[in-house]
């Protein structure tokens, strides 16, 4: 048996080499590893700390700034809590009454959340279990797209196309007014509350969804009986989110809703919600260190905490849920 | 007759089972029945969104297509409606949001990789993470104007640490030069009337210090006037209250008055910093940071953690260390899958309206920024400052930039997609 000696695989002679280099690098010291990964650890640490930090520093900020305005001789805690009349910028006496900012959201999120929370759980369990895949092919990114559009552009619609239409069905409606403003806003929510409550329906098991078709269900039965009370918790922390959302939408109330602040529950008044007044301060020329100015903090103090309870209780819920399937 | 009897009972129960039978068919026929109607309900309900994306999409186009020009794209936010167009704030967008993409993709996928790829082994390291990842989910909650409130005292005037006087002059800077400028005797038509080739002149007397008191104008004084872009000395003469103005035109137009008060104006180099930022692009660029943060976390974190562990495994058995493991195998792994969360988080923060609006209120902005703590405005709180005006040209114009802005946003969600795509590819 002759071997061939004479010609060497250019492969190998590639590998030898590669590793020679390997071996000859310099090798950095163990120490030197070990340190720059604890700097590395350090410093993802000091990642993770900074949303804690921020977290501490909105709260810190508006606590503060909350007790400086309840600080000034004008504002009373009973007149904040307990009166439903905001009038910052009329005259003297001014009235801090936060119910009044509160019924104008309330009243743009409630018209908001009945048009996108029917529609937002019908398109989710269409979307789940009825639509064939290519209508799911082409249904999906279009929602997609819908919960990209800033909230601006919708502010816009709101004002140039749904207020003109609502006023061609109506007349008394006025320039500004709820029911656009929170159509608008419902729109804004519909994708949100479709693609959590469509996440929550699709997590309910393929073994319960069969067994009820393997009984002799329709997919309605299916749905109705077995589906929709598996995913019941999912569903109602996707409708705690839309809300939480609709209540902290701003760019949509500034536009449409208009700026006066009264507790009605007309939708074609004018209205002022929590983030519309925000947006007023900053945009106007307020001194920085009246009543009014500071009055924002409150507000947005408030706004926080009712968006802070809702998510919350959305995440608590969502957390129940995943517990019992995973 | 027992047969019989028999078989009449058997007859009985058939004719019970055959109409129980039907019963239920007939029940299951109505079931069907709502099951039909459901569905039809179903792809109506669908149809509406289809309905709801086309008619705004339709809306607008066909209010902002007719203004689309190179003006909007050029332009400045001139009062008349025919000049106006919106190249600060497309300036601005970029300059706040390249800047927030600088900023927040480090920490956001640093958070990210802690909570994934770091899980403590102690009790309180545990206590902290899920204390963390709570925290991340609250803070996608909490609505983008509470963060332009947060911005507004954290970032534009610093919690008033470095202190407010009625000058405005607060804190430390660098990069900046002072002037005192002086308008010649010409700029009083009074003293040039009749007079030809006298025209206004600025002069420029450089200052120390920002708080110093207003220069007073003395004979010989080193003075600088702007020629062709620069700065060059110029020879004044100072005409006092008792003096007659000089009578030639090129003197006069060199004098000036030894009462006049000048304006303090100031130039700032491109790498002008000062604390606290005031309401310039750095506030918005971290402001923004704050808004998208949470979504780059969670966005990051879903990566991560669709990375098989048999990866890491692998890398670990061949003794890698935990960043080793990071660094080679897990972040190229999930490259795809955060590139995708990043671009859309981005697309966020390009249309995000309101902090913005809380932190640089609505300015009059005729130029591209030029440093970080230039003034500034994006192109979402110029289309809401058209809006929010009466005239309905304007309205025309908010629509165009509304297309603009559409365009950017189409354009980002597009490579969001077709990287996805890429990512599902090379894990099937």
């Amino acid at each position: 048996m002759s071997q061939p000696v004479a010609v060497p695989d250019p492969t190998k002679i590639a590998l030898e080499s590669r590793a020679k280099s390997l071996l000859n690098r310099p090798r950095r010291r163990l120490a030197a590893t070990r340190f720059s990964e604890i700097g590395i650890y350090v410093a993802l640490i000091c990642c993770g700390l900074f949303s804690l930090l921020i977290t501490v520093s909105i709260i810190g900020v508006l606590l503060t700034e909350t007790t400086r305005f309840f600080q000034f001789d004008e504002v009373t805690l009973s007149n904040f809590l307990g009166s439903a009349e905001w009038t910052p910028n009329l005259g003297e006496p001014k009235s801090f009454g936060i119910w009044g900012l509160i019924s104008g959201t309330l009243l743009v999120t409630g018209i908001a959340m009945a048009f996108a929370l029917p529609l937002g759980l019908v398109t989710a369990i269409y979307l789940s279990e009825y639509a064939p895949r290519q209508i799911r092919n082409f249904l999906k990114p279009i929602l997609e797209v819908l919960a990209g559009i800033p909230t601006v552009v919708y502010g816009f619609f709101a004002l140039m196309t749904i207020t003109p239409f609502l006023q061609w069905v109506h007349e008394g409606f006025n320039v500004y007014n709820a029911m656009s403003a929170g159509l608008a806003v419902g729109i804004l929510c519909f994708p949100t509350v479709c693609s959590l409550a469509e996440d929550a329906l699709q997590s309910v098991p393929k073994t319960l969804r069969d067994g009820a078709l393997g009984l002799g269900g329709t997919r309605f039965d299916a749905t109705v009986k077995v589906i929709l009370p598996a995913a019941l918790s999912g569903i109602i922390s996707a409708f705690l989110l839309a809300v939480a959302r609709a209540i902290g939408e701003t760019m949509i109330v500034a536009l449409a809703a208009g700026s006066r602040p009264q507790a009605t529950l007309d939708p074609r008044n004018e209205i002022q919600t929590m983030t519309g007044f925000m947006v007023q301060m900053a945009g106007g020329d307020v001194s920085n260190f009246g009543t009014e100015y500071f009055s924002m903090y409150a507000v947005a103090f408030t706004l926080f905490l009712i968006t802070l309870a809702l998510t919350m209780m959305g995440n608590v819920v969502r957390g129940r849920f995943r517990e019992t399937y995973e | 007759m027992s047969q019989s009897g028999t078989d009449k009972t058997e007859e009985k129960t058939a004719n019970a089972l055959a109409s129980h039978r039907r019963d239920k068919l007939r029940g299951s026929e109505s079931r069907m029945n709502t099951d039909r109607w459901f569905r039809r309900i179903c792809v109506m309900v669908a149809a509406v969104s289809v309905i709801i994306l086309l008619f705004l999409l339709g809306s607008i186009i066909q209010q902002g297509v007719p203004s689309l020009s190179t003006t909007l794209l050029t332009g400045t936010p001139e009062p008349d409606p025919s000049q106006a167009g919106a190249w600060p704030a497309i300036a601005g967008t970029i300059w706040v949001c390249s800047i927030c993409a600088l900023v927040t993709l480090p920490v956001g996928i640093g958070t990210a990789l802690l909570i994934e790829e770091f899980k403590p082994r102690s009790r309180w390291g545990s206590r902290i993470f899920s204390l963390i990842q709570l925290n991340i989910s609250n803070l996608a909650g909490v609505p983008s104007v509470v963060y332009g409130i947060l911005g507004l005292t954290a970032f534009v005037s610093m919690f008033s640490l470095f202190g407010v006087d009625k000058n405005g002059i607060q804190g430390f800077e660098v990069g900046a030069k002072y002037f005192d400028q002086f308008t010649n005797l010409a700029s009083d038509p009074f003293l040039s009337m009749g007079m030809e080739g006298v025209e206004e002149r600025y002069f420029l007397a450089p200052v120390a210090d920002r708080a110093d008191p207003p220069t007073i104008p003395k004979q010989g004084m080193t003075i600088f006037e702007y020629q062709n872009d620069q700065l060059n000395p110029v020879k004044i003469s100072v005409v006092g209250p008792e003096d007659l103005p000089p009578t030639d035109p090129v003197e006069l137009s060199l004098a000036i008055d030894a009462n006049a008060l000048p304006g303090r104006i100031s130039e700032k180099a491109w790498y002008y910093f000062r604390l606290p930022f005031g309401r310039g692009v750095l506030s918005g660029a971290l402001t923004l940071m704050l808004v998208i943060l949470p979504v780059i976390i969670i966005s990051s974190q879903e990566a991560l953690r669709s990375v098989p562990s048999s990866l890491r495994d692998g890398a670990r058995g061949l003794g890698a260390t935990p960043w080793q493991v990071i660094w080679n195998i897990t972040l190229p792994a999930a490259a795809p899958g955060i590139m995708t969360g990043s671009i859309l988080a981005m697309s966020r923060a390009i249309g995000e309206t309101a902090p913005i609006l809380i932190i640089a209120g609505i300015v009059y902005i005729r130029n591209a920024p030029h440093h970080l703590m230039d003034s500034y405005t994006v192109l979402p709180l110029q289309i809401y400052n058209w809006t929010s005006r009466p005239q309905e040209e304007f309205h025309s114009i908010a629509a165009a930039g509304i297309v603009v802005l559409l365009g950017i946003l189409l354009s980002f969600n597009a490579i969001a997609v077709i990287l996805r795509h890429r990512m599902q590819n090379k894990i099937n």
